[in-house]
């Protein structure tokens, strides 16, 4: 089996995409749809938590997707949630089971897993922060044993519009995860928090000496889920991020994705806050 | 090389190479495919767009395909390309963008190109527009980077053959003779005596230029650009060392056929850090023209160890607004030194 970022370094030019077959698609909530992804059956994506792939729509273009699936489960497939929101992502969501994209990747630097073993490990989601989070939630879940205590923030606008509920609901009834929901908006139904994600912390306790934070969410959770992480003093190198900007190439090259000195794609976009700390351009 | 026949080796060129240069139009300076070699303008003042756009072409086709998806190709197709009278600020703007598209993943497009195009560069004898630097930038000379190097003796060309590449261009061309010791004294006459004609425009030497921009990265001059700055674009546009670019497909009206062209882009532009959702990372102007001299003053030099600027001032010839790197970067040390105490009397008394 090929890696396919070796196939791609390979091929003809860096720009080519892979044709991959949409194996399945589940429709997760009103926006957002889960993409089973199947690549030629020679090639193996091998990624990392936290990594993307830049996907292809011939005719329309190319968008970079986080990668939701953990490589523990990827057996010659991977899964993309993808929120309608773009012309690539539109276009997306009108693909059937069957249908041909293009992917180039993986790209950038993923999470450090090596790093997290032994640690307490806390996830704070917000929204589509989940997209690329559970991909390190069930990396991490299927190797259960290299990790403490596995807690997991996750906050969404509605009931609604939560991601993956029947995985929320395998983790809520196992006893080594500790899951936490909340909704700005609830409805009649619902048992869990409600307000902003930073309410959920008055509901856990951890052990800042040994606990590994990955935050991943909208532009303007990370400042104050970090405020949060603070008052609990957990490490800077410790708390780990990951940004989503514009990105045209994915190979270091088009400029978009500048964060200050540094190339999201490349750099990241997986950070450790004392990377990215001082740098204005990361919470602009 | 006699002056006399310069036009019966371009035209040897010719034959096998689309030869380009300097020619003279409207009034200003453009780089093109020669048709006559009279139209050859090789003392000139820099060219509107620098001859980047050989090697990084404005809109440049990647991929070809067809849209059902039955056919899809890389788009790899160069013409073997000599640029001749190439100043030696664009023989270094050329230098960071080969560590550019040569750094991490290859960018086999840039290099196929790259490797088909003859650079060939002329010593600038005398300053050329008010708004350049190249003294202050190390540019206004090259020691490699080009295939031929000309100087300008008067009624011959002193030729430096730089590389391999180079020596091919001369091959088989009779009227081109080795020099003698004394045209090496005549050469090295030329040379040293230029330098008195190159002014230096920064008030600071350029070693200090990372770490004054550094200590400027919160300074009020940036909302002042921002404040008078158009988001045009044109900086970027006429740089030799931008290379930022976008990406997008395009289908022909038969919706069979389609490709992915890649063209330049614009950090100064609003929608060039805007993601599908609609936000904007670098939204404000004042952000943006902060982030174009913190990326050519800093963050290159960081990152790969060569200023991103090569001080032949065309941003500044072509901003609408007048925004130059000489007063930005002036104001901005001048700016420092107050800090630091340091009265503006002082500064002139030891100038």
């Amino acid at each position: 089996m090929k890696r396919m970022i070796e196939e791609l370094r390979q091929s003809e030019s860096i720009y080519m995409p892979v044709p991959a077959r949409i194996a399945e698609i589940r429709q997760l909530t009103e926006l957002e749809s889960l993409f089973v992804v199947e690549l030629p059956h020679d090639v193996t994506l091998h990624h990392v938590p936290g990594q993307f792939v830049q996907v292809s729509l011939l005719g329309v273009g190319e968008a970079p997707i986080s990668i939701s699936s953990s490589p523990s489960r990827s057996n010659g497939i991977f899964e993309l949630c993808v929120r309608r929101v773009g012309d690539v992502t539109g276009a997306m969501h009108r693909l059937k089971a069957g249908n041909m994209v293009g992917i180039r990747g993986p790209f950038g630097r993923g999470f450090p897993v090596q790093q997290f073993r032994g640690k307490d490990i806390l996830f704070v989601a917000g929204g589509l922060g989940m997209a690329p989070l559970r991909s390190l939630i069930n990396e991490v879940l299927d190797e259960r044993g290299n990790y403490g205590r596995v807690i997991i923030l996750y906050g969404a606008r509605s009931p609604d519009d939560l991601l993956f509920r029947e995985e929320l609901g395998e983790w809520s009834e196992r006893e080594d995860v500790e899951l936490h929901l909340t909704v700005d908006c609830p409805d009649s139904r619902w048992e869990h928090c409600v307000g902003v994600i930073t309410t959920l912390f008055a509901e856990v306790e951890v052990f800042p000496r040994n606990t590994a934070a990955v935050v991943v969410g909208p532009p303007i959770m990370y400042k104050f889920v970090i405020r949060e992480l603070e008052k609990i003093h957990i490490p800077k190198g410790n708390i780990w991020l990951s940004f989503e900007r514009r990105m045209k190439c994915g190979v270091g090259k088009c400029g978009h994705c500048q964060l200050n000195h540094l190339y999201t794609c490349q750099s990241g976009p997986s950070f450790a806050y004392s990377e990215v700390e001082g740098l204005q351009e990361a919470f602009s | 090389m006699p002056k006399g026949v310069l036009s019966d080796w371009v035209e040897r060129l010719q034959r096998h190479y689309r030869v380009v240069g300097p020619v003279e139009k409207h009034g200003q300076y453009v780089f093109e495919e020669l048709t006559s070699t009279d139209d050859l303008c090789l003392v000139y003042h820099p060219t509107v767009l620098p001859p980047k756009k050989y090697i990084v072409p404005p809109r440049e086709t990647l991929v070809n395909y067809r849209l059902d998806g039955t056919h899809i190709a890389a788009n790899i197709n160069v013409k073997p390309t000599v640029i001749l009278g190439m100043h030696t600020c664009d023989i270094h703007g050329v230098k960071l963008l080969d560590k550019i598209f040569d750094t991490g993943f290859d960018d086999q497009h840039y290099q196929a190109r790259r490797e088909q195009t003859y650079l060939v560069s002329i010593e600038c004898l005398d300053t050329c527009t008010d708004d350049s630097f190249c003294r202050d930038m190390g540019t206004a000379s090259a020691t490699d980077g080009q295939d031929l190097h000309f100087i300008d003796l008067g009624e011959a060309y002193a030729i430096n053959v730089v590389t391999r590449k180079g020596e091919r261009l001369l091959e088989g061309f009779h009227h081109a003779f080795d020099a003698l010791p004394s045209d090496m004294n005549r050469i090295n006459r030329i040379l040293s005596e230029k330098w008195a004609r190159f002014a230096y425009r920064l008030d600071f030497d350029i070693y200090l230029l990372p770490e004054l921009l550094e200590k400027s990265y919160n300074s009020d001059l940036w909302n002042e650009l921002g404040e008078i700055c158009l988001a045009c674009g044109m900086c970027t546009q006429v740089c030799p060392t931008c290379y930022c670019f976008d990406v997008t497909d395009e289908a022909d009206l038969a919706l069979e056929n389609g490709k992915r062209v890649r063209r330049w882009d614009s950090c100064q532009i609003h929608q060039f850090a805007m993601v599908a959702g609609g936000h904007n990372f670098r939204e404000r102007l004042a952000a943006r023209q902060r982030h174009r001299f913190m990326r050519k003053g800093k963050y290159q030099m960081d990152a790969i160890g060569m200023v991103g600027c090569v001080g032949c001032g065309r941003c500044a010839s072509s901003c609408l607004v007048n925004i130059t790197p000489i007063n930005v970067l002036n104001e901005l040390y001048a700016r420092d030194m107050a800090r630091k105490g340091v009265e503006l009397m002082d500064r002139e008394v030891l100038a």
